[in-house]
């Protein structure tokens, strides 16, 4: 039984219809481009977010806790309104609901840039709200949380705070504007405290009002400030529950063992060795794969070693040189998926005064904890305990892969060791329910190894930038042409869900074509490449190439302007909340102090809308480069915990910079060469510099940041690597060419 | 057979094979599952508990060779109720992000600490570079690591 489920059963919910069954997806009304959202959207569609029973508030956060603090930040825009003190704030992510679609996913899916603050851009981000409505995708990724939730999850709470006056007044006789809130009480003009869990059930039953209007800033009590994260306590006791961490009477562990060769079919298997093993009790097929049941994990792991396979080929190239070359050969008419950018006449430019070609690997995600979910099928009904980024897909690939009805199956969201895109992926959550529906009434724990893990991901993919780009006699940027080729992220993600992919794949030149720069002449191109092996969302996607491509091409031509390279951007850039952020970055690493023996380097970026800027400090050691010193500073409009968005942007760096650094899977005969976190090693401590971050709010739309502090570390490294030797590196990882300390 | 052994203070006797290792004996055998698989090959950290008081990786120890030993995990460091100085550091510096390293970080920095009371920065970043996370939380385990140092010698 789930906690929620547990809940449900005792617990007043305000706004119940819709958490149990979805029902309020129905009274919602399509609204028109332009009216306030706040207004116009149904009460019943803001309010599934609060549970009231005796022992007090929950606030539901439907996104994915994987170590952004996503649940912590959300659950205070809801007790914000409510006037609920943070020690009195529990959580739960609640089960996947239409009610919990993410209206900024698609907002942000729109042919005008972050910059672009427009009549028609900001109506087609609203139009662009429905779709989203009424596909009712739940998702965590993006960097989209916190401005999906930003009205609607503090109209909730503002909404719960009326319902819960209007009970009190009811009750004591008196009208509700005699009435305050405080301390997660409504207090009466004598004094009196009624506390919410004691008005609960008045409130819940009575109609919800409309939409209050919601506090002023300078009226905030938890939102702007840095709130001590909910999840921390558990996390440091060995107490929190991942999904790994469920345990049941009876309960079996197991493992799977898929085709290296991705996506193809096995076509038999030798398990004679495996099956006489101690500890085994049964070994599945699973079409391109098996799983293996044991008493214990470790004993799975040991016998899935012991079978023998005839694996299907890959369907793809087989090696990294010929996925490349499928690459190469994008860049021609054919292969064009958009332009998105196209400012000035590119024409003019005849003798680039910069001509280069960057590329970058494919990568792998490698969180920390491994893919894994526990599953269990007890009387027709299927429970999985899974993190995902999108528990909506998930149940729905599980019941295809079961024959359950939709409703049959029920996903809890656990909180999850890392994401970074990964756990969009449904393959988890289907090998277990699959594991699960093979031994009815036996729950079983499905664990990878991480070999498995390593050799079995959704990649980010190789690409290939290519930069022309004049400069005038005084050093501006004439011309600026960018091309990128990729396969398409989109195209692998629609065909393993079986949804239909039309039109450009975004992802190709996202943080690519919609950059602040003022070149005169400015074309954007992407190509997109023929499949290859399965891709999939890697933290910042597409901006995790781009950034690198274009950030390294402004560098070169700073250097052959013979300019500083942060004076050298901001002649190119008027924006002014990314002319600050450049500012800001360069104040905070000294950027014009000398520094014998060491070197800066600066990359900058708007991606998910959040302008970046990164200064990354290198020295020259007899062991090898070491970084020294970094420093980020952001823009996110509106700052809801500024420290919790310092620690996002500073992991944000480091995961980038461990990709700059090393980070490269290759495949050789259609496998995965690495294996382990060994010959796929990220930064480790003793490679980590001191982090400062600085957030900065420039009062416009408010942006997420799970993102955006990746994409500019690679270039920024890159720099100061070139800053410091000379050595202009273009391809990654820059361990092909650099060894670091 | 069986293997008999002290876990947080209470013997315990694990009924699996003596080579399995001793994280797959703790989190499928006993049930404690603060330890975290990440690797199997002792590369993140992930697992280690304290066997006899210093630290180890769980994943390359057999159970055979534990016999008798006194072995502490994240769960018996102490408890949200009653937090081991590192515990209350890590909270303290909010460390965490997603959290599924941190039962080796924190069992790895009590271990340093117990060794080396005053650990300089060198010896924090020789000692911690063998647990490896993913959310790049390194920055703030040094600080709380040179904190929990503080409490530890306050207490």
């Amino acid at each position: 039984m789930s906690r929620l489920g547990t809940i449900a059963r005792r617990t007043f919910l305000i706004g119940a219809a819709a958490i149990v069954g979805g029902a309020a997806f129905g009274t919602w009304r399509y609204r028109t481009p332009y009216a306030n959202p706040i207004a116009a959207n149904g009460i019943g569609a803001i309010t599934p977010y609060v549970l009231i029973d005796a022992s007090g508030v929950t606030i539901i956060t439907p996104r994915a806790e994987m170590g952004q603090g996503i649940q912590s930040t959300l659950a205070a825009l809801v007790a914000e309104e409510m006037d609920l003190p943070w020690d009195q704030v529990r959580v739960l992510h609640g089960p996947p609901a239409k009610a919990y679609y993410n209206a900024a996913m698609f907002a942000e899916a729109v042919p005008f840039a972050p910059t672009d603050e427009s009549w028609l851009a900001e109506t087609m981000r609203d139009v662009m709200a429905v779709p989203a409505k009424f596909l009712a995708l739940q998702i965590t990724g993006g960097s989209t949380s916190i401005p999906d939730a930003y009205e609607k999850m503090r109209a909730a709470g503002a909404v719960a705070r009326v319902a819960l006056l209007q009970a009190a007044a009811t009750r004591l006789g008196v009208t509700a504007n005699t009435l305050k809130t405080e301390g997660g009480a409504v207090i009466a003009p004598d004094g009196t405290r009624l506390p919410y869990t004691d008005l609960a059930v008045d409130a819940a039953s009575a109609d919800l009002p409309d939409v209050p209007p919601l506090k002023a800033r300078a009226d905030w009590q938890l939102l702007g400030k840095t709130l001590p994260r909910i999840d921390i306590p558990a996390k440091s006791t060995g107490t929190a529950t991942f999904a790994g961490d469920i345990r049941l009477p009876g309960m079996r562990f197991a493992t799977v063992k898929m085709n290296p060769h991705l996506g193809a079919a096995m076509n038999g298997y030798d398990d004679t060795a495996a099956k006489a093993m101690p500890g085994v009790e049964k070994i599945i097929p699973l079409g391109n794969g098996v799983a293996v049941v044991a008493n214990t994990t470790w004993a799975a792991f040991q016998a899935a070693e012991a079978i023998t396979f005839d694996w299907a080929p890959a369907a793809y190239p087989a090696s990294s040189a010929d996925l490349k070359a499928q690459i190469t050969a994008a860049f021609t008419d054919d292969g064009l998926d958009a332009t998105p950018r196209d400012d000035g006449d590119i024409s003019t430019l005849t003798t680039p005064a910069l001509e280069v070609e960057y590329s970058v690997p494919h990568l792998a995600h490698a969180t920390m904890e491994p893919m894994q979910a526990t599953a269990h099928l007890d009387n027709g009904k299927l429970t999985i305990w899974v993190g995902t980024q999108a528990p909506g897909l998930a149940r729905s690939a599980v019941a295809t892969a079961t024959n359950l009805p939709s409703d049959s199956v029920e996903i809890i969201t656990t909180t999850m060791g890392g994401g970074f895109g990964r756990r969009a992926e449904v393959d988890a959550s289907v090998y277990a329910a699959q594991v699960a529906a093979a031994m009815p009434g036996t729950p079983v724990l499905v664990t990878w190894s991480r070999e498995e893990d390593m050799t079995h991901d959704m990649y980010r993919p190789m690409a290939i930038g290519r930069i022309r780009a004049g400069l005038t006699e005084d050093g501006q940027i004439s011309a600026f042409d960018f091309s990128t080729a990729a396969p398409s992220i989109m195209a692998s993600l629609s065909g393993r869900l079986g949804l239909p992919a039309a039109g450009p794949d975004a992802t190709l030149a996202q943080a690519a074509w919609e950059q602040p720069y003022t070149f005169p002449a400015y074309r954007i191109r992407a190509y997109r490449a023929a499949p290859g092996v399965p891709l999939g969302f890697w933290r910042s996607v597409g901006a995790s190439q781009n950034t690198f491509f274009h950030e390294s091409a402004v560098d070169e031509l700073a250097r052959l302007a013979k300019l500083d390279p942060l004076e050298f951007r901001l002649r190119h850039i008027t924006h002014d909340p990314s002319r600050k952020v450049l500012e800001a970055v360069a104040d905070m690493s000294g950027w014009a102090t000398p520094r014998p023996g060491r070197a800066l380097g600066l990359a900058f970026a708007i991606s998910f809308g959040t302008p970046t800027a990164e200064v990354v400090e290198v020295e020259d050691t007899p062991d090898g480069i070491r970084i020294t010193g970094a420093w980020a500073a952001v823009d996110v409009g509106v700052a809801l915990d500024p420290g919790n968005i310092a620690a996002q942007v500073s992991g944000a760096m480091v995961f980038g910079l461990s990709a700059a650094m090393r980070g490269e899977i290759t495949f050789a005969e259609g496998r995965v060469e690495q294996q382990n976190l060994f010959d796929y090693e990220p930064m480790r401590l003793s490679q980590c510099p001191d982090i400062q971050v600085r957030v900065l709010e420039s009062g416009g739309h408010i942006r997420g940041i799970g993102e955006p502090g990746t994409p500019p570390a690679a270039p920024a490294l890159a720099n100061a690597i070139f800053a410091l030797t000379g050595q202009r590196h273009r391809d990654l990882p820059l361990s092909r060419a650099v060894t670091f300390a | 057979m069986s293997t008999t052994l002290t876990v947080n203070g209470t013997s315990a006797t694990i009924d699996l094979p003596p080579d399995t290792p001793l994280l797959w004996a703790l989190r499928d055998g006993l049930n404690l599952t603060g330890t975290k698989f990440g690797c199997g090959v002792a590369a993140c950290g992930a697992c280690t508990v304290h066997v006899d008081g210093v630290a180890v990786r769980s994943c390359q120890t057999p159970l055979g060779d534990v016999a008798g030993a006194t072995v502490t995990t994240i769960e018996g460091l102490g408890n949200p109720d009653a937090l081991h100085a590192v515990q209350a550091a890590w909270i303290e510096h909010q460390v965490a992000q997603c959290g599924y390293c941190q039962s080796g970080q924190i069992m790895q920095a009590a271990s340093l600490l117990s060794e080396t009371p005053s650990p300089t920065l060198a010896q924090i970043d020789e000692a911690m570079s063998g647990n490896l996370c993913r959310c790049g939380t390194y920055p703030r385990i040094r600080a709380a690591v040179q904190d929990a140092a503080r409490r530890l010698q306050e207490a």
